[in-house]
């Protein structure tokens, strides 16, 4: 009766939890009872103590009330010097705050399974290097492939001197004569061996001149 | 002393033309190389990205049908046609079309604008393919979660309204501003995506043929195997088979819609790379005899078993995140109310949803009422409903189904990978389109080495591109995507069919592929040439010409990054103008190569006539 006034009078120093504790440890999830409340009685309760030296929380000072199946209740602390008062809500909201993680770590769950429902969590930011990877595995990407580049144009430039040497090397041969490529009009036979050299296309129409006999 | 003068003149072109032949034409390594080099341009990203979309639009299962018939009375006889006069003319685009008639220049020069128009932005979605490779090696994937807002209490309001992979596409990547007008700044982290991907390219094309022929080996074979690799993993995923069997339902009605087949003649005309130029190059530098009438069909019917085998895996990826996103909802709901009302944990399942939702309803009507509007009506269909096609497949869905799978991170690298060979291969095949009539002209060739106009080719388009990478980048891509080509690649094929068939005669093109290939031509290909394929090109033709008429002004799609969704707005005027110049600038080169080219030959002959 008496906690249930405090509940009424200072709702805003009150606290609803959620737990989900199938959700978090599916078949090794353990059943909410007397013995579990307790625990989570000790836990804000050395909270508190851990938060300011000054206070000395006892565990009767942490009052649960409203527990329902869902595994959902309302707890507040009491201030044992001055009775029948409620520690604020910003100082435990603080409190638990701070040692969110030890609490969780009580009850094997995490800030998504063990709800606080006013006390937002702060997220954990996500691990980022100093260097982002992607910029990293670019560098890599690029030296390889203008390695590539630079290593295909070099070796083109060094083919045309080649062939220029090379064609310059041919022409001072045929200056020579030494060539045996036999050349007729200025033209290679080899390219001359088509149709178009054989057959001359003037002559064959001549020839539809004469009469068959 | 006539017939003599004439035997001189003809040496003298005679050994002309030998000089021309000595400088040989480089060629494909063997007949392998010219297949993969085709199939590499012809598979693309469309394979992967719009046929899915369109089987899912137009009925399933049914859409084959259609598809099938289009691709025997269009895509073969279209293909073959192309391949067979890059291989009799054995020129690039410009010289091709001027062999077969001096006044059809304008033809050459139509697919050579079109295709810088394509490589230009083209090259923009392999910076993305690049952009995501390499932010899949972190743990978790950057687009799996949501970052943290400024005080670390909850997530990024705009990444809370939609999800994280949009986020990430829309935000992380593109940066992307809420209207074309806010132009933005160039985005340094995309620019340098993009110049890698300009590198690459270089690389591929540096020594012509010499190069390009090794390097589809590789861009044709790898998605192949990445595809086997996900068809493998997709079928096994949960829930794929519900997108399995919900896409390939035939939806026969469809077959009555005439959009259908007109979506069905666009998909194989565009899917082939027709009037590019890029086939023409290809096969110019094929051995004269080699047998591109085999090719062509082998080449058209790679290219749409790959649609299809792509929509299979795409299809069973959409089972997959539909299955999930459904059950994560159902989930939502079930805590929604065990909060709600202090339930038991696992007193609310799927299979009791509804009754217990009754009970409730009953026992609290006032709280229930109260958390209506938060109670969202779950539903697999409307999950499976929504069709997505575009960049926003390939990047938002793909990513959203990757990042639910084990080993995420092996199975992102694997393919963005496969997105990157697809868009190389094409690549090479614009870039080839846009080269080879440059390096036939003996303006340029003498001059430069082909290393060096390699290199100016891909240095402009780098930095033209550089405006897609800016804020409002994406919104310039749509229009390049969606109005560069379309209507002047069907003009531009039409005005090519009807030169074959009818300028440079039927008959004479028939019976150069005789002495090519060594046999007579099919009489089926001769009747789609002449009469088939150019009926059906005018009418998309007019179809396209009337839909772009009734539809007035021309709207587009803009993310708002409040609301977390993409909005409906009109182009501003000078949008509409750069459209129309896209448009103009290709199709005004048919004409303007023919009054060229006459107005040359009349001054030619008035200048003979008074020296003479």
């Amino acid at each position: 009766m008496f906690a249930f006034l405090l509940f009424v009078s200072d709702a805003q120093n009150a606290f609803k939890v959620r737990l989900s504790i199938k959700t978090a440890l599916g078949d090794n999830a353990y059943a909410w009872d007397a013995n579990e409340e307790y625990l989570f009685k000790a836990m804000v309760a050395f909270t508190m103590r851990r938060y300011s030296t000054k206070t000395t929380t006892q565990i009767s000072n942490v009052l649960l009330c409203n527990v329902t199946d869902r595994v959902s209740f309302w707890f507040v602390v009491t201030d044992s010097s001055k009775n029948t008062t409620t520690v604020p809500g910003s100082e435990v909201e603080a409190a638990i705050r701070m040692n969110r993680n030890r609490i969780n770590n009580a009850f094997l769950l995490s800030d998504k399974t063990l709800q606080f429902l006013k006390i937002s969590s702060t997220l954990a930011p996500p691990v980022e290097p100093s260097t982002p990877v992607w910029l990293i595995v670019f560098g890599v990407v690029l030296c390889l492939i203008v390695a590539a580049i630079v290593f295909l144009v070099v070796a083109g430039i060094q083919q045309r001197k080649k062939k220029n040497k090379e064609s310059t090397e041919r022409e001072n041969l045929e200056e020579k004569g030494e060539v045996t490529i036999t050349i007729e009009n200025g033209i290679p036979c080899e390219t001359l061996d088509l149709k178009a050299g054989h057959i001359n296309g003037v002559f064959s129409a001549d020839d539809e001149r004469f009469t068959s006999l | 002393k006539h017939l003599q003068e004439r035997r001189q003149d003809g040496a003298a072109e005679g050994s002309a033309r030998q000089q021309e032949m000595e400088k040989s034409r480089p060629l494909w390594d063997n007949p392998v190389q010219f297949v993969f080099a085709c199939i590499s341009y012809a598979v693309g990203l469309g394979n992967v990205w719009r046929f899915p979309y369109l089987c899912q639009m137009y009925g399933g299962g049914g859409f084959l049908i259609p598809y099938f018939i289009m691709l025997i009375v269009e895509g073969m006889p279209l293909l073959y046609m192309e391949l067979a006069v890059g291989q009799r003319m054995r020129q690039g685009s410009i010289g091709a079309w001027k062999i077969i008639s001096p006044y059809l220049c304008g033809v050459g020069v139509a697919s050579v604008v079109v295709s810088f128009f394509l490589s230009m932005y083209y090259n923009v979605i392999n910076a993305w393919a690049f952009w995501y490779l390499f932010h899949s090696f972190q743990d978790p994937l950057p687009w799996a979660t949501c970052p943290l807002n400024s005080n670390r209490t909850g997530y990024e309001e705009e990444c809370e309204k939609t999800s994280s992979t949009q986020y990430f596409w829309y935000r992380q990547t593109l940066n992307i501003s809420p209207s074309l007008e806010v132009s933005g700044a160039v985005q340094w982290e995309q620019a340098l995506c993009l110049t890698l991907a300009w590198l690459v390219v270089y690389l591929c094309i540096l020594r012509g043929t010499e190069s390009t022929g090794k390097v589809v080996y590789v861009t044709a074979s790898l998605p192949y195997c990445v595809l086997i690799i996900y068809l493998i993993r997709g079928l096994t995923l949960h829930g794929a088979v519900n997108g399995l069997i919900y896409m390939f339902t035939p939806k026969l009605e469809q077959l009555s819609n005439p959009k259908t087949w007109i979506s069905a003649a666009t998909q194989i005309f565009f899917s082939l790379g027709l009037g590019f130029g890029s086939l023409i190059a290809f096969a110019s530098y094929n051995e004269p005899s080699n047998n591109c009438e085999r090719h062509a069909i082998i080449v058209s019917l790679i290219n749409s078993a790959t649609s299809i085998f792509a929509s299979i895996v795409t299809f069973s990826i959409y089972g997959f995140k539909a299955t999930f996103n459904y059950e994560s909802c159902i989930n939502k709901v079930i805590l929604l109310l065990l909060n709600a009302f202090d339930l038991e944990e696992g007193s609310l399942t799927a299979d009791n949803l509804n009754e217990m939702k009754d009970y409730l309803m009953a026992t609290h009507p006032q709280e229930y009422a109260q958390l209506l509007p938060q109670l969202k009506n779950c539903s697999l269909e409307a999950e499976l409903d929504t069709a997505v096609q575009g960049t926003g497949l390939a990047f938002i869905v793909y990513s959203e189904a990757i990042k639910n799978m084990e080993v995420s991170q092996l199975y992102s690298v694997l393919y963005f990978v496969m997105l990157l060979m697809l868009g190389i291969g094409s690549m090479l095949g614009n870039t080839a389109a846009i080269l080879t009539p440059l390096t036939d002209s003996k303006v340029i060739a003498t001059r430069f080495p082909k290393e060096v106009i390699s290199g100016v080719v891909c240095f402009i388009n780098c930095i033209i591109g550089l405006i897609f990478t800016m804020e409002a980048g994406n919104y310039w891509f749509d229009i390049f995507n969606d109005y560069a080509a379309t209507l002047s690649l069907l003009l531009i094929v039409l005005v090519e069919t009807i030169a074959v068939c009818y300028i440079y005669g039927l008959r004479r093109f028939e019976k150069d592929l005789h002495t090519m290939i060594g046999r007579k031509l099919n009489w089926y290909w001769k009747v789609m040439w002449a009469f088939a394929s150019p009926l059906l090109i005018i009418s998309l033709f007019i179809f396209y010409l009337t839909d772009y008429i009734l539809t007035g002004t021309l709207q587009y799609q803009a993310w708002d990054g409040t609301q977390g969704q993409l909005v409906t707005k009109d182009y501003p005027g000078y949008a509409l103008a750069v459209i129309g110049l896209l448009v103009a600038s290709s199709t005004m080169c048919i004409p303007l190569g023919a009054l060229v080219t006459f107005v040359r030959k009349r001054l030619k002959r008035e200048r003979v006539s008074t020296v003479a």
